[in-house]
């Protein structure tokens, strides 16, 4: 990194919820409002708690359901306020209809999803169902390995949102990274409000002139408005970065849209999420025992980060693409058909190995990725999948 | 919550000279002729000198004001979706609050959350009901069509007993619609919110004097207003205004308010019409005036009856009959 400043830091122990919390606090949001589930009921407990004691100043409301939550978000950022709300699972599913709602009427409002399991049957515990069901609906999507990365891009999520007329969804694995104390060091609160400022002016119903939003349109405007969106969603890349550039001068931490570990490997573990980390740590004792394998770990999923994603192909035959979430009756995992049809439009051939792992909270330990691992170094068909069960 | 002290004040609507004479429904929209949510807009909005903001739900109202580019509202607006006016508005009012201790904000403006009987008594009425439990300050109007008239006359819970719609329809084994009209009134009621009234597009001075009231409040208020849709109660659309007075009149819609828990009738009907003279005006009752039908009229007759009764009995003043 070029010019990396010290700022003012706080080394603390925190859960990733309590982490997005204090992100929240930080960064002079107008409005939360919220319904809790597990393994979100943190973030909405701590804002309360902020609330309570003064240390958060806008306004707290404890709404009725996660339909009603990402209403009023939509509300208060209509009238010009920055919006922030956190659901998972069942709520996220509740909020679907909303969700399309937000990103249509291209309004910058920042959620975190703790990312859970959906019903059925009953699962509390983490992979990506929850948040693939709604990939398609218009929000950038942001996914985080560890706490301090979850605070992270809470931060960066008001900027990015705001400057894109985008909503922005942070990702962080349900009980894996919300519920684990781990190190943050949190800036401190004036750096933290300096870096997001004020949300700029934007059309509101605050203004003199009376102005209407959500008008219905017809066949003949439709498809221009989705085109816009369409558009403004593959370009928000590079405000993304810009954004990115500038949290990692400030805090000396950078995330960007995938973190490559041991480029050129035969074998690339393409993952998402908190699990990445534990296929690092096999590939580098693997790497000590002469095998090639490496991760590509995305921290952007909408958009899709294509151009670094086809830079990370150099020199990889087999791509073993992780999914925690079935696309069911599809050709592969909703991962693995994204890096395939990227595959395609460019006309690269890779071996591609789709594996669905990890439902319902089904671990993946270190054993778990080296069985993966060698079995991409041997397996010969150019593609295959299969569900994998680890953590036992 | 703070007070805005412009708007704490109200002013009953004693004649037309009273009213804001700034036309905040642009000419040229959508809707049928002679439609009756339309004409209660008009005079929500006409009654209040700040402009408000509007949030709509989806519903005729809605559809036939907004057909982009062109927008019909000169107030400020916004529609999100059918479920929800309750929770945008919820919205809205807390980041006034907000961007107004930010300094950000000079004044608050009034909310008004906008719904059709569908987009109220059901699909809505968890979001209406979490808004009043939370006491945002805002004015939820419920404008009754008493059906879902955007998707073509679907029966609603606001839907009146023996009434006919699309999926009421009257035939060998049903006199209509089997159901008696929710209470919505009644669950506003039991929130405990400050203020909840009926309004009718009739009594014009009433519903006005009720909007400012409701606007006055410092916490949720309740407007439901009946509003007669000539498509889907099959009536001629200069009749819109005459069927609405004839609810009132034969106290099929009783005009009421609740002022913290307080009923008042406010246009007392001491000698009822006979139901017939609002029923017969409309095709989608017109098999109960038939012979076959005697005992669904009586039963509809007895709902009125019985309805009327209870509000009359909460009165604090009672009208004598
Ligand atoms: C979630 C959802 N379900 C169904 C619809 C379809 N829909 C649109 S308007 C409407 C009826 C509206 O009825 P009401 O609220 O009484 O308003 P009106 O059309 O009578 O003015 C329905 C069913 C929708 N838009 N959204
Ligand atoms: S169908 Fe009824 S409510 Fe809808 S616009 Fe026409 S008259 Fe109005
Ligand atoms: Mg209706």
């Amino acid at each position: 990194m070029a010019q990396f400043e010290p700022v003012q830091t706080r080394k603390s122990l925190l859960t990733g919820d309590e982490a997005v919390a204090h992100a929240v606090r930080q960064s002079s949001v107008d409005l939360v409002a919220a319904y809790p589930i597990t393994p979100q009921t943190i973030i909405v407990e701590r804002i309360a708690d902020f609330a309570a004691s003064g240390a958060f100043t806008g306004q707290f409301v404890p709404v009725e359901s996660e339909h009603s939550a990402m209403s009023a978000c939509i509300g208060g950022a209509l009238a010009g306020a920055r919006a922030f709300t956190a659901t998972a699972s069942q709520g996220l599913a509740l909020m679907h209809e909303m969700l399309y709602a937000a990103s249509g009427l291209r309004l910058p409002i920042s959620m975190a999803i703790a990312n859970r399991a959906l019903n059925s049957p009953l699962n509390i515990h983490n992979d990506h169902t929850d948040v693939m069901g709604s990939i398609d609906s218009g929000w950038i999507q942001l996914f985080v390995e560890n706490a301090e990365e979850a605070y992270d891009r809470v931060i960066q999520s008001f900027r990015i949102a705001e400057a894109v007329n985008l909503p922005v969804a942070i990702n962080l694995d349900g009980f894996t990274l919300t519920h684990s104390t781990e190190p943050v060091e949190m800036l401190s609160d004036e750096v933290v409000r300096g870096f997001v400022g004020r949300p700029p002016k934007r059309d509101s119903l605050m203004d003199e002139a009376p102005k209407s939003f959500g008008l219905m349109s017809l066949p003949d405007s439709y498809q221009f408005f989705k085109d816009d969106q369409s558009r403004a969603t593959t370009g928000s890349s590079v405000t993304i970065s810009q954004v990115e550039g500038e949290y990692a001068k400030l805090s000396g931490r950078e995330h960007g849209p995938l973190k490559i570990f041991r480029p050129g490997s035969k074998v690339m573990m393409v993952m998402l999420g908190s699990y990445a980390g534990t296929a690092r740590t096999t590939a580098r004792r693997m790497k000590n025992d002469g095998e090639q394998v490496g991760v590509i770990s995305l921290g952007w999923l909408r958009p899709f980060p294509e151009k670094q994603f086809l830079d990370a192909l150099e020199g990889v035959e087999t791509l073993m693409i992780m999914d925690r979430s079935v696309s069911y009756g599809a050709p592969a995992g909703p991962l693995a058909s994204d890096v395939m049809s990227l595959l395609y439009r460019y006309g690269i051939k890779r071996k591609v190995i789709a594996v669905t792992y990890g439902l319902g909270g089904r671990g993946f330990l270190e054993e778990d990725a080296m069985r993966l691992f060698r079995y991409a170094g041997k397996s010969g068909s150019s593609f295959e999948s299969f569900f994998f069960y680890g953590g036992e | 919550m703070e007070e805005n002290s412009k708007l704490s004040q109200f002013q009953p609507v004693k004649s037309i000279f009273e009213i804001n004479r700034e036309e905040r429904m642009a000419p040229g929209h959508r809707a049928c002729a002679g439609c009756g949510p339309m004409i209660a807009v008009r005079q929500i909005l006409q009654s209040l000198d700040v402009k408000p903001v509007v949030i709509s739900a989806t519903g005729c109202v809605e559809v036939t004001t907004s057909t982009y580019p062109d927008s019909a509202w000169l107030v400020p607006w916004a529609h999100v979706a059918f479920e929800n006016s309750a929770a945008v508005a919820s919205g809205v009012e807390a980041a006034m609050h907000a961007l107004k201790v930010r300094g950000e904000l000079k004044e608050e403006r009034p909310v008004i959350a906008l719904a059709g009987d569908g987009g109220t008594f059901d699909i809505g009425l968890q979001a209406l009901s979490g808004a009043l439990e939370r006491g945002h300050r805002m004015l939820y109007v419920c404008y009754d069509n008493e059906a879902y008239m955007n998707t073509g006359i679907q029966r609603s819970s606001a839907t009146p007993f023996g009434a006919w719609t699309t999926t009421s329809p009257v035939g060998k084994e049903w006199p209509g619609k089997a159901e008696i009209k929710k209470d919505i009134m009644g669950i506003v009621v039991a929130h405990g919110t400050p203020y909840a009234a009926t309004a009718s597009i009739s009594h014009w001075k009433d519903l006005m004097t009720k909007v400012r009231k409701a606007v006055s409040q410092n916490g949720p208020t309740f407007l439901h207003v009946y509003a007669p849709c000539n498509r889907g109660w099959r009536f001629e659309p200069k009749d819109t205004v005459e069927v609405a007075k004839r609810a009132v009149e034969t106290r099929f819609f009783p005009l009421y308010e609740v002022e913290n828990g307080r009923y008042r009738i406010t246009v007392p009907v001491a000698k009822p019409r006979p139901l017939e003279d609002f029923l017969s005006l409309q095709g989608r009752f017109s098999h109960l005036l038939k012979p076959e039908n005697l005992e669904v009229l009586k039963e509809l007759k007895s709902i009125v009856e019985e309805r009327w009764s209870k509000i009359n009995a909460a009165a604090s003043v009672q009208v004598q009959t």
